[in-house]
């Protein structure tokens, strides 16, 4: 039973991953693009992350699993506000003349 | 079914590494040459992770996707002109023959590479070098054979290695000019540094703590201080956290330092010099591991501040009129 | 369970090699920073993957250090002076 849901879980994972990185191919601007990562990538490796708490067992391996998710969103989140920051002062300069 | 995967699995890995290579080594411009580095790095500790080598793939994560990242992109921002190409050049015979001959070159690589790979997978049984450090291992007082291998059975060549280390920041304090500042942080970066670099340092010493028993240990450990040292300097600390003066050439000269001193008490002791005695072996590698750690980081964030250091007891250095 | 897990692997690479395609494409740095962000979130998944399927504890540990090293790639590329023209690239 727990691999079931655990396996329901993973697939959801995938599906958000993969969304996140069509998006990234296909959408027009980097401001865009940076939704598709920060949102979609993260909630996939939640997803997956809860899966694989599901099926380890041991509640120490869970304790660090769940740490990685938390550090990735947080990591996820800065870097995503910096990259649009940089982007936002390269569009900035092109106008200086 | 899985083999399929697994298959699958190893051909894009290998793929998409030698692809990666081969563009950060021939795009002309240096910036996106260096971003192509990073995602290497990181592909390169997925291949070390599954060869089952956990220790290098920690290594390779900590020390090329991150750190080296941030000094080729220092060392570019210094380049006067990041693009590595004449503007009108005309098409020479040789240069075209040249290219031709190292992408074949390129090529030939690539076959061996993913030769050497698929033989390191299914992996012949020729374990006798592992069996007698297995054998071996029980009097070294850790249980993960790699540090036990690196800090007792060959001891004597990590201590030379953090020379080496000590040599090169020597080299780099004596001819680096100073940096020009960077960009001014904002409240974005302030904010990112105040629980970034506490969690590189707690990672550090988990790390660090880690090595005896799992994959971990000294180098590991140091590249995450450095790590947080780069943010320190990237977020408006001109020091990048290190001291200066004297308490500066003190933590550089830590690491081959520690192992002398272990190394001569035991001479001293009527023993060996790296033989350590077996209720104490754990201890010593932990305080050597500590001392290399420390030393290792410091000699990273030298090599990324690069500027002339104060003296020995404060003070600016007399001009260097023989730079540039 | 297993060719579950193995499965899901393979699918996960190949969504790292869509990012891939951005960084090779990508016409401007910020592009380029973005798609490295995507194919590090995508390598910590495939290694907490990894964790299971292999049984090796030690992939977690490696997840959590490119978790936070990505944060320091990102922060050193968005940091540096601009030299020379403002265009990129």
């Amino acid at each position: 039973m727990i691999n079931l849901i655990a396996l329901c879980l993973i697939l959801f994972g995938l599906f958000f991953f993969i969304a996140g990185s069509i998006g990234i191919l296909r959408l027009p601007d980097i401001h865009s693009r940076l939704h598709a990562l920060t949102k979609a990538d993260n909630l996939g490796l939640g997803f997956l992350a809860l899966g694989l708490i599901l099926l380890s067992g041991d509640i120490f391996i869970a304790a660090k699993l769940l740490l990685a998710w938390l550090l990735v969103i947080a990591s996820s989140a800065a870097s995503a506000q910096l990259i649009a920051q940089r982007a936002r002062r390269r569009e900035r300069d092109v106008w200086k003349i | 079914m899985e083999n399929i995967a697994w298959s699958a699995f190893d051909v894009l890995l290998i793929a998409a590494t030698l692809s990666l290579a081969w563009a950060s080594l021939t795009t002309e411009h240096l910036r996106r040459a260096v971003i192509f580095f990073i995602a290497f790095g990181l592909l390169l500790s997925l291949i070390w992770l599954r060869l089952k080598a956990p220790d290098v793939a920690l290594a390779e994560a900590a020390i090329g996707a991150g750190l080296t990242g941030a000094l080729l992109l220092a060392a570019v921002a210094d380049h006067q002109k990041p693009i590595n190409k004449k503007p009108d050049q005309k098409f020479s015979l040789a240069d075209f023959v040249a290219n031709t001959f190292l992408n074949l070159l390129f090529i030939a690589f690539a076959i061996v590479f993913g030769a050497a790979y698929t033989f390191a997978l299914n992996e012949v049984n020729d374990s006798r070098l592992t069996d007698i450090v297995f054998q071996h291992l029980p009097g070294t007082g850790v249980t993960n054979p790699v540090t036990g291998v690196l800090l007792d059975f060959r001891a004597y060549d990590t201590m030379l290695e953090l020379a080496v280390l000590l040599a090169a920041a020597l080299g780099v304090m004596a001819i680096g000019k100073t940096r020009r500042d960077f960009v001014k942080p904002g409240d974005m970066e302030r904010g990112l540094s105040q629980w970034l670099i506490p969690t590189l340092i707690i990672l550090s010493l988990y790390l660090l703590w880690a090595g005896a028993n799992a994959p971990g240990g000294a180098f590991q450990a140091a590249a995450l201080l450095a790590a947080a040292g780069v943010v320190m300097r990237l977020t408006g600390y001109v020091d990048g956290g290190l001291p200066q003066g004297i308490w500066l050439r003190v933590l550089l000269v830590s690491g081959v330092g520690g192992f002398l001193l272990v190394s001569l008490i035991m001479m001293f002791a009527g023993r060996i010099y790296f033989d350590y005695p077996e209720s104490w072996a754990g201890s010593l590698i932990l305080l050597i591991e500590s001392m290399a750690t420390i030393s290792i980081a410091a000699t990273l964030v030298v090599a990324y501040l690069c500027g002339q250091p104060d003296t020995w007891f404060g003070g600016q250095q007399k001009e260097n009129k023989h730079a540039d | 369970m297993n060719t579950f897990l193995s499965i899901a692997l393979m699918v996960l690479i190949v969504s790292f090699v869509l990012g891939l395609i951005r960084i090779f494409l990508g016409p401007s740095t910020e592009d380029r920073m973005m798609a490295i962000q995507l194919t590090g979130t995508t390598a910590v998944a495939m290694l907490l993957l990894c964790s299971v399927l292999l049984n090796m504890p030690a992939s977690i540990d490696v997840a959590l250090v490119l978790a936070v090293l990505a944060a320091v790639a990102a922060l050193a590329l968005s940091r540096q002076q601009q030299t020379g023209t403002s265009q990129d690239d």
